[in-house]
């Protein structure tokens, strides 16, 4: 195994490492022009860079192993991917309790239904180096829609706040009055993964049809199985988007019907009165 | 502290004073960190907080209407315990805070007076035994102020509801309230007759 390793690392690593000296070279003149016109991105676009060199080197290198890896190392990969992309929408909640279950559930069911389905239908092949990449795009993107419906609703709440708590003294359920700022949050989460549907192959042609046509695949099948990879995607956005939306509104919420999401200055004011949420 | 049936009592004290809060406590918005409080001798958590907002309704400084029609308004509240207000209902309560004929406006096209009348009715639409109101005339004119002072006197003494409103005008408090709560640094000064309380103070 590891002389296969050692096979695929190999001596394109060092034309590679070339080519990336030449992308680091461009990068750094439009740094230098940008320093230029007073935009001072230096210190950011070498931290970045850096970071994003030795992040794809060593992904690199766990794909290396992937391919020759067990189905079952592929799962935990997809689950530890799950909790790191959980982490990061949980920052958009920070002071919130809860809020890293919140996400890694919603990222987990969104991810994780339409992971089996593809399973359950073949039109993911349940073989370690398809399941991860395909699984990590799932994943990035149920992050990225957790992230956006949740901040979303968080301030349509925070907005709302006023026309919310009238609703509840008139008797109204948090579900009811709540309503249509869920719908609007899940809807602002699904637009840019129905914006990507739409310009699909008109304006960008996506990562795994290019690969697939490099390594030989039909051209044809290869873009029908992008639309498939795309449309999951939708569904899991969907679906994870809908999951957090609903957990957040039972946070939302007491007991007893209460809104217990306030901006820091409504917050404090309660405190000072010696309220216990 | 008691509040009577049928009464209407103010409470005034300076801006960070807690009357706002107070007044939050009563229906449950906020949820008190000791004590209670009775609704006719019940112990209040031994409602539902849907049955007991219904009960004690509020109209808070804002009228907070929703995006829609006047009338949709102000079925909403009974809409959620089951109930549907007929046009006559809405148009006899709309005809009672000075708005006849206006069921079908959208809410988008009120003045501050006018909104603040379509809240009321709103909350009255849901019957409550008790009336909470959290500076209802804070935001708007001299004219407007009178015309739902004389509004809220009417309706209160005509229902014979038990009312406790919010001001920060000591004025407004001689002019509605029979009794006056103070209070400051979010605790209860005094209570008693207004006139008694306010000339004391």
């Amino acid at each position: 195994m590891l002389t296969e390793l050692q096979n695929s690392i190999g001596n394109d690593v060092l034309t590679g490492l070339a080519q990336a000296g030449g992308a680091i070279a461009l990068c750094a003149a439009v740094v230098a022009l940008c320093r230029w016109q007073s935009v001072h991105v230096e210190r950011e676009a070498v931290i970045s860079m850096a970071r994003g060199l030795v992040q794809m080197v060593l992904v690199g290198l766990v794909l290396a192993l992937l391919l020759h890896g067990r189905l079952l190392i592929g799962c935990l990969i997809l689950f530890m991917m799950a909790i790191a992309a959980a982490i990061t929408a949980a920052q958009r909640l920070k002071g919130m309790a809860g809020a890293l279950p919140l996400c890694f559930w919603s990222i987990a069911a969104g991810a994780g239904i339409v992971i089996a389905a593809m399973l359950a239908t073949r039109s993911l092949q349940p073989d370690i180096s398809i399941l991860v990449p395909v699984g990590s795009m799932i994943i990035a993107n149920a992050m990225n829609a957790c992230a956006q419906a949740i901040e979303r609703l968080r301030s349509e709440l925070l907005a709302h706040v006023g026309q919310i708590e009238a609703g509840l003294s008139l008797g109204a359920e948090p579900a009811v009055i709540v309503a249509p700022y869920l719908q609007s949050a899940v809807y602002a989460s699904l637009l840019p993964r129905l914006d990507m549907m739409k310009s699909l192959g008109l304006v960008w042609i996506p990562g795994v049809m290019a690969g697939m046509v490099v390594s030989g695949a039909s051209p044809v099948y290869a873009g029908v199985y992008q639309f498939i990879i795309v449309a999951m995607i939708l569904a899991a956005s969907g679906i994870t988007g809908l999951v957090a939306t609903v957990l957040m509104r039972s946070r939302a919420f007491s007991a007893a019907a209460q809104l217990t999401i306030r901006s820091a200055e409504t917050t404090a004011s309660s405190r000072a009165f010696g309220q216990a949420r | 502290m008691q509040v009577l049936a049928g009464e209407i009592l103010a409470i005034v004290g300076p801006s960070g004073a807690g009357k706002s809060s107070f007044l939050r406590l009563l229906n449950r918005l906020d949820e008190p960190t000791s004590g209670t409080v009775l609704l006719k001798s019940q112990d209040y958590r031994s409602i539902t907080p849907r049955e007991l907002r219904r009960r004690v309704g509020m109209v808070m400084q804002m009228a907070y209407l929703f995006p829609g029609t006047i009338a949709a308004n102000i079925a909403f509240g009974p809409h959620q315990h089951g109930k549907m207000l007929a046009p006559a209902q809405i148009g006899g309560l709309l005809e009672r805070v000075g708005l006849p004929g206006l069921a079908d406006r959208d809410v988008s096209n009120l003045s501050g007076g006018e909104a603040q009348r379509v809240a009321l009715a709103r909350t009255l639409a849901n019957e409550p035994e008790v009336l909470l109101l959290d500076e209802p005339t804070s935001a708007l004119d001299e004219a407007s102020v009178r015309g739902i002072e004389e509004l809220i006197l009417g309706i209160v003494r005509e229902r014979r509801m038990t009312c406790l409103i919010v001001t920060h005008n000591r004025a407004q408090a001689e002019r509605l309230a029979g009794r006056t709560m103070v209070m400051q640094a979010r605790r209860l000064v005094t209570i008693g007759p207004t006139e008694q309380v306010l000339h004391a103070d």
